[in-house]
């Protein structure tokens, strides 16, 4: 045992000292699954003819990839999963005026030390609190549901540190797709990412989020931002709540460590059809582009909405501009600062708490031959909207001024 | 377990919403899933794939997103055993959960061409291609399991005495 997060987190859950490469089975503190996931898993219990549910009160489920229903089949999968939740008597349920599950799981539940899983692969989003939490398909997580229980392979332990503080621009975005870039999408495959920040207050929860969320485009098992005393903070403002934090020790010994200086880095894009195609904005700087997207479980949060508004006060967008705050805790906080209006104010349509044109659902689908700019996790092809789309990522900087001069901009570069 | 069949080959990094676009998500129906396999990418996949094929592939395929459909759509579409350097770790489970075998072997997109026809052994992740024999790693252990269970629920009433209602 050499005292990484990862060990400490799954030893507890499995009530052994775990290494790794070892097969083990953890005890799951929280089980979720969202409307899109949701009717599947259920579907799963029901042929398994196990409708048992090991604790209702560690089970969360929320509306967002469907919300509010774009058809009648979505309508019927929430009528379905509705009367699911009332028979199972299920008490956290939230509807589709909540908010998009991941952002619920932090802002609500997730807490430092626990194991996640959920039916959604941007689970690994509550590693910003230090949580090892990871995605998995409907029988898994249907299995997680009825057992309270998950089989796992223990990943190999990896470091990263943040230096410094990052500059006006910069976000989590920036970093994680600074680590896609550096290490391309495959490496990170069968590891653990544990985040040390060297100047917690420097790095914000919002931010954290944005890059645990992206440990999946990593292809890492998991990625936890080792907790300190802005998790503390963060817990304590969101639920009033005092935390135990879980910590590596301070000799814990990593298969490989990376720093990254945050006053290095630039605003970034990942630039189709790939998570680790990246570039600087300036670098693409002369890219047209027909619609700008800032929400998702990536980038929805108020520090997010925070440097949009800061670009788009007093302007009008030059693009079609979607904003959709991930929650409605943060479309409050943000009105209440006067961003909504602003963006308002700019041409944007603004909704909260769905997913809708992330995975092409609804909202705002790509069409034919379209330029996107999205805030979101993935610019794979077709993945919002038509095959023949092309959607840069970028943080919320790049995605703002990209809105107010039509054409992909770093906001360092606008008049 | 051997399994026979000619191959059909991808690149690095095909991603759930290749294998199956978000917009058939609203459905589990293996058959249905199956036409729409791989789609933004092969359009004529399911026609190729019918007859029963062995998909070769290069680095974390199936990443992206947890889409169980993913794996259904692979095997409904006619895929018996898939040949990749590298497996996205929920699109590996999705597999296993659905019947679907995996092998990894690194460099299998250097040493397997389009339309070989390649016998795979599950459990040692031997691959036959001609007179060449390449070794992989095959399904052990619980993943080994599971499989042979037929899923994670088939396994679960095999192993625990869950019950089946209540709750």
């Amino acid at each position: 045992m050499t005292g990484t997060l990862t060990e400490k987190i799954l030893s507890r859950a499995s009530g052994r000292s775990v290494s790794p490469g070892d097969v083990i089975e953890a005890n799951v503190d929280i089980v979720a699954f969202h409307d899109l996931t949701g009717y599947h898993v259920i579907e799963v219990m029901e042929k398994a003819n196990m409708m048992k549910i090991f604790d209702k009160s560690k089970i969360v489920v929320a509306f967002d990839h469907l919300a509010p229903p774009p058809d009648v089949r979505s309508a019927e999968i929430q009528v379905n999963i509705r009367k699911f939740v009332r028979e199972m008597r299920l008490p956290n349920f939230h509807d589709v005026n909540v908010g998009i599950l991941h952002e619920l799981l932090i802002e609500k539940y997730a807490l430092p030390g626990q194991v996640i899983v959920a039916a959604d692969s941007h689970t690994t989003t509550s590693g910003a609190l230090g949580a090892f939490a990871q995605g998995m398909g409907a029988s898994d997580v249907a299995a997680a549901v009825i057992t309270g229980k998950t089989w796992m392979v223990v990943p190999q332990p990896f470091k990263v540190e943040l230096t410094g503080t990052p500059g006006k621009w910069v976000n989590g975005k920036d970093v994680a797709l600074k680590l896609l870039g550096d290490f391309k999408a495959d490496y990170f495959n069968g590891m653990s990412i544990e985040v040390h920040v060297r100047n917690p207050k420097a790095f914000p929860t919002d931010y954290r989020a944005t890059v645990s969320n992206m440990g999946i485009e990593m292809n890492a098992d998991a990625l936890m931002f080792v907790p300190d005393q802005e998790t503390k903070d963060y817990i304590k403002t969101m639920r009033g709540k005092e935390v135990e934090l879980l910590t590596p020790d301070p000799k814990a010994s990593y298969q490989d460590e990376y720093t990254i200086e945050l006053e290095k880095l630039e605003p970034l894009v990942a630039a189709p059809y790939s998570v680790d195609n990246v570039k600087t904005a300036r670098e693409v700087s002369n890219v047209e582009v027909d619609q700008v997207y800032i929400g998702s479980c990536t980038n929805g949060r108020l520090s997010d909405f925070q440097m949009a508004a800061e670009i788009l006060k007093g302007r009008t967008v030059k693009t079609r501009c979607i904003a959709i705050p991930s929650s409605y805790e943060m479309f409050k906080q943000a009105m209440e600062k006067g961003y909504i209006e602003t963006l308002v104010n700019a041409g944007c349509v603004v909704t909260y708490g769905t997913c809708g044109p992330c995975l092409g659902g609804h909202f705002g689908v790509a069409g034919p031959g379209e330029v996107i700019v999205s805030t979101s996790s993935r610019n794979f092809r077709g993945r919002m909207g038509s095959n023949e789309a092309k959607v840069y990522l970028s943080g919320p900087s790049v995605a703002a001024a990209t809105a107010a001069t039509g054409r992909i901009t770093d906001p360092r570069d606008l008049q | 377990m051997i399994i026979e069949g000619p191959v059909l080959k991808y690149g690095d990094k095909i991603d759930t919403d290749i294998i199956i676009p978000a917009r058939h998500l609203k459905y589990t129906d293996p058959n249905y899933l199956a036409q729409h396999a791989m789609e933004p990418l092969d359009p004529e996949f399911y026609k190729k794939a019918s007859k029963g094929v062995v998909v070769v592939a290069g680095k974390v395929f199936g990443m992206g997103s947890s889409r169980e459909q993913a794996a259904i759509a692979l095997k409904a579409a006619g895929v018996r055993v898939i040949v990749a350097e590298s497996f996205a770790r929920i699109f590996y489970r999705n597999c296993i959960n659905n019947g679907l075998p995996l092998i990894t072997l690194p460099y299998a997109t250097k040493e397997i061409k389009e339309g070989d026809v390649v016998k795979v052994n599950v459990e040692t992740g031997e691959v036959r291609v001609g007179n060449k024999v390449l070794n992989g790693k095959g399904i052990t252990g619980m993943a080994l399991d599971i499989l042979k269970a037929g899923g994670i629920m088939e396994y679960l009433k095999r192993v625990s005495q869950v019950p089946t209602q209540g709750g």
